[in-house]
């Protein structure tokens, strides 16, 4: 009874979704710069409603290492969090369906495609962007590399196939050519820029290897 | 000069822009740099120069008009007819205009609505969500009417009517020599058809604008491949005094000819937000980029040629039907027209209007659809008469354009293309009799040849700064659509005056600055270079009246490079770059000098020949692309990292359309079926093959002071029909309708066994 069991399943997710909004506080916009190693702040047992009666509720976000409080609509996408909240326009958002790749981003260490994530489902989550490779300015060996090999034309995928680069080069350090395209094959190149994008991730390999 | 002004010299240059013959009429000055002499040692120009803006990029900085937000941003959006022809009875925008939230609506008052996508109404609300739900509450009344879809239909007599004039336009003929008289010479003649697809440009940045008003004047982030044009065409539009209207574009995420004119959305923002009195940004989704924001027109084209034993082609007979949805569809034939020797000719080509959305350049509008049936005739010519395909290519080589009847060209190194990339795929090792190999997964190599435009042109206008830092500004309102405009502007400019590029600004994409034109035809590169080049040298002119007194010589008689300004025969005596700008008294140096126009009685075009390596297997239809060899000759290459970058892309863009890209109409409704990402098919990391380009090193000897041509386009014009030509060398079956999927391969091999 295979279907049975996607329902239940379905319910729990509704359930958990409920508990999420029951669970955290309203009316707070956007108060960032808290060091991450202070974490997470108590949350209020309140759920607001916008005029337009869309549920909304203040999620915890440790992005690029800060720590925000920020209120987001129930069906809010993380790519629309990054982008309209916290103006972290450097993800972009080109299929919004999960096909193309631009607007990945690292949840906890792992590659995901943003404008297939609710917030609300990444709460207390470590997220990196484009915007955190390069703290302090000094850029992360991907994105030099991206550079010295020109692996951009237009630019506006470019963020997203750095990201993915970043974790293909995490989980294997010393990728063949045919593992990165493998690796890759999450992020569209609307230009064609393939070629490019793969000898900048083989190069950050090797800078990496240095 | 005692009238107290002077009359500048003013010249009309003709350009071959997308394959017609325009005009540009445009002032030039009195004097330009020598062209650099092929041999002299450069340190930045034709370099590998890594992008100066670059780091804006990859760190997520580059602001494209996608990303522009402003404090009480609105959200706009736009009903869209969802029918494909209809009468408007009647339109009601009272719900919507009273949703909470909503703060302006335009009725555009239409009657008549004649492709799905069609604009009537648009509203702006504090978020997208809220906009959307105020278009659903828009009541409109339509009368539904006939319509076509399809231009194999809509040719029909029978079809219903797009234009009251009937749905295939007057050809267009063009004619020299006397067809008859040349197949009567032949000894072989066939007739061919193909057909190809509608391409959608889907860029990775889709169509938008926010729009902001200060007073009476308004500013427009617009995705757009010519700055300039659209700040005139929207001043036009919203009838305002140009000056008021300023268009800024400093990142722009791909364009590949769908955003060259102002568009319907661009306006609506800017009306909206004057109702709103507040910015609005409207950015299309994916969806509505797909099936109404352009495309290249679907073509079926028929080929008719006559050649001799000896492979002498003596006539070419051409008719297309180009599907230009509610515009223009076009001219596919330049190809034909120009490359190859041949005295009679006889071309026929009509738009066919359906009800779709209206065709818009795409990446060598017209070369990539003519250069499919051009190139697949010469092969199939070559089989009959038992030659060699690159043989009989070489066999009706010319150096004069109109296919030897017209004028020489300028340069033309396409015969290097042939030699070097045969070389380099192997031409021996292709199939002697197509389709021979062994088992079912079976390998071909093929070939095709590209003509191209793209000499670029004068009018080009710019402000050049050198400050007393020794840094220079460059304000220039070209702008860079991804092809590297800011990095080549910054090499010539740095080449010029001896210093390094991170100390030329290059400031580019915004109406404020001088005039430059639309980024089209391939026209930028050729364009700006050696007006940059013109105006570097007027500035270095200026530097040497300073330095040549600080070193007690003639200015005449100085040199600069690698940072140094030195007396020419005595390199002792010298001045830092630096050091001598600090002796600028007047706070900077300044010029506007621009590049002269092209030399009359030449042909200026761009060549090239791609081949490619595939391999197809015979029992699942499914098509590898193994290998391509891209060889082009462009002139100088300015910069060899980004031209690799250009023709890896045109190779990747023309594998798509060979094997993946259509757009598919579902001819019940009117509408496309696969706007999207990911039922509209375009090629990811794991099919892009091996792509080798070969850039011929070449100077063109007299076009422009840099002996550049451009490389845009080029490399997507040869390369699907390169591919299309190996497939046939590895399975022997023709099919000669794009996009070439495992359906159509397993058919006609299936057809083949039968026949």
């Amino acid at each position: 009874m295979p279907e049975k069991i996607e329902k239940k399943d379905a319910q729990k997710h509704q359930l958990s979704r409920r508990n999420f909004l029951k669970g955290v506080g309203s009316g707070a916009v956007t108060v960032a710069v808290i060091p991450s190693s202070i974490a997470a702040i108590k949350a209020k047992e309140t759920i607001s409603f916008q005029e337009t009666g869309v549920e909304k509720g203040v999620v915890n976000l440790i992005v690029n290492g800060r720590t925000y409080n920020v209120e987001v609509e129930a069906r809010e996408i993380l790519a629309d969090t990054l982008r309209k909240r916290l103006n972290l326009t450097g993800t972009k958002i080109m299929c919004s369906q999960g096909a193309c790749g631009a607007c990945t981003v690292l949840v906890n260490g792992i590659p995901i495609y943003s404008c297939m994530t609710l917030t609300m489902d990444v709460n207390n989550s470590e997220i990196t962007t484009i915007e955190g490779l390069a703290p302090d300015g000094k850029l992360h060996p991907v994105q030099e590399a991206f550079i010295e090999k020109d692996g951009m034309q237009c630019g506006f995928c470019t963020p997203g196939q750095i990201m993915s680069a970043v974790a293909l080069l995490k989980n294997n350090p010393n990728p063949t050519l045919d593992e990165v395209k493998l690796g890759m094959s999450g992020n569209i190149c609307r230009c064609g820029a393939y070629l490019k994008i793969f000898e900048s991730v083989l190069a950050a390999a090797e800078k990496g290897r240095r | 000069m005692t009238r107290g002004f002077k009359i500048p010299k003013r010249v009309t240059t003709e350009i071959d822009f997308e394959g017609e013959v325009i005009k540009i009429d445009a002032e030039v000055p009195e004097q330009e740099p020598e062209p650099i002499p092929e041999d002299k040692k450069l340190n930045i120009i034709g370099k590998k120069v890594p992008r100066i803006n670059s780091e804006e990029i990859v760190t997520g900085k580059a602001k494209y008009a996608f990303d522009i937000n402003l404090p009480g941003m609105l959200y706009g959006k736009i009903l869209r007819s969802p029918h494909p022809h209809a009468n408007i009875v009647n339109i009601d925008m009272s719900k919507a205009e009273k949703h909470p939230g909503v703060k302006a609506v335009i009725n555009l008052n239409k009657k008549n609505v004649r492709y799905v996508g069609e604009e009537i109404a648009a509203v702006a609300a504090v978020d997208e969500e809220t906009a959307e739900e105020a278009l659903n509450l828009i009541e409109v009344e339509y009368e539904k009417l006939l319509f076509v879809v399809n231009m194999s239909r809509a040719i029909e007599p029978d079809a219903p009517k797009v234009s009251p004039d009937g749905n295939i336009s007057k050809p267009r003929p063009r004619e020299r020599g006397n067809i008859e008289e040349g197949f009567k010479e032949a000894d072989v003649v066939l007739e061919r058809t193909y057909k190809t697809q509608v391409e959608v440009h889907n860029p990775a940045e889709v169509h938008g604008s926010v729009a902001k008003w200060d007073g009476e004047k308004v500013t427009v982030w617009d995705t757009t491949q010519a700055t300039h044009g659209v700040r005139r065409s929207l001043a036009k539009e919203l009838q305002l005094p140009e000056s008021n209207v300023r268009v800024i574009n400093h990142y722009m995420g791909g364009g590949f000819g769908g955003k060259l004119g102002l568009n319907v959305h661009t306006v609506i923002a800017a009306r909206l937000s004057k109702i709103a009195d507040a910015p609005v940004r409207i950015m299309l989704t994916r969806k509505e980029e797909s099936y109404c924001a352009g495309n290249r027109p679907a073509t079926i084209q028929t080929v008719k040629g006559g050649a001799k034993k000896d492979g002498t082609i003596t006539a070419f007979y051409y008719k297309s039907f180009n599907n230009g949805g509610v515009g223009s569809g076009g001219s596919n034939a330049t190809p034909l027209w120009d490359i190859y020797q041949c005295p009679n000719c006889l071309i026929e080509e009509s738009s066919v209007y359906t009800n779709t959305d209206a065709s818009r350049p795409m990446r060598a509008p017209g070369h990539v659809q003519g250069t499919f049936s051009l190139e697949s005739f010469l092969d199939e010519l070559a089989e009959k008469l038992g030659i060699d395909p690159l043989e009989l290519r070489m066999k009706n080589y010319t150096t004069k354009n109109s296919g030897g009847t017209g004028t020489p060209y300028s340069s033309k190194g396409l015969d290097k293309c042939y030699e070097l990339g045969a070389q380099k795929i192997g031409w021996h090792r292709r199939n002697k009799k197509p389709g021979e190999g062994e088992g079912p997964i079976k390998r071909g190599i093929g070939m095709a040849t590209q003509i191209w435009g793209g000499s670029g042109g004068p009018g080009t206008q710019l402000d050049f700064r050198l400050l007393t830092d020794g840094v220079v500004e460059i304000r220039c309102g070209t702008q860079d659509i991804g092809t590297g405009t800011y990095t080549i502007i910054a090499q010539v400019a740095a080449e010029e005056l001896g210093i390094n590029v991170k100390d030329i600004k290059v400031m580019i994409g915004d109406s404020d600055y001088p005039y430059s034109g639309s980024s089209g035809g391939s026209m930028t590169a050729a364009s700006v270079c050696p007006a940059i080049r013109t105006a570097a040298a007027d500035i270095k002119g200026k530097l040497f009246a300073i330095a040549g007194p600080l070193l007690g010589e003639n200015p005449e008689n100085l040199d600069v490079s690698e940072g140094k300004i030195f007396v020419r025969n005595n390199k002792s005596k010298s001045i830092s770059f630096k050091e001598a700008c600090k002796h600028i008294t007047e706070g900077m140096l300044i010029t506007n000098e621009t590049r002269g126009p092209n030399p009359k009685g030449y042909a200026f075009n761009s060549f090239g020949a791609h081949f490619a390596e595939v391999e197809v297997n015979t029992l699942t239809g499914k098509i590898k692309i193994i290998r391509h060899v891209a060889a082009h000759e462009f002139g100088r290459s300015i910069n060899i990292l980004t031209s690799e970058n250009q023709i890896h892309g045109g190779t990747v863009q023309g594998l798509s359309y060979a094997l993946f890209e259509q757009k598919i109409m579902d001819e019940q409704t009117g509408r496309m079926i696969n706007c999207n990402y990911y039922d509209y098919k375009i090629p990811t990391a794991m099919d892009a093959p091996q792509i080798e380009p070969i850039i011929i090193d070449s100077v063109d000897p007299v076009l422009n002071n840099l002996g550049m041509k451009g490389l845009g386009e080029p490399p997507r014009i040869p390369s699907h029909a390169a591919m299309a030509n190996a497939i046939y060398n590895a399975i022997g079956v023709w099919i000669r309708e794009l996009p070439i999927t495992p359906d159509k391969v397993l058919a006609a091999l299936e057809e083949r066994k039968e026949g």
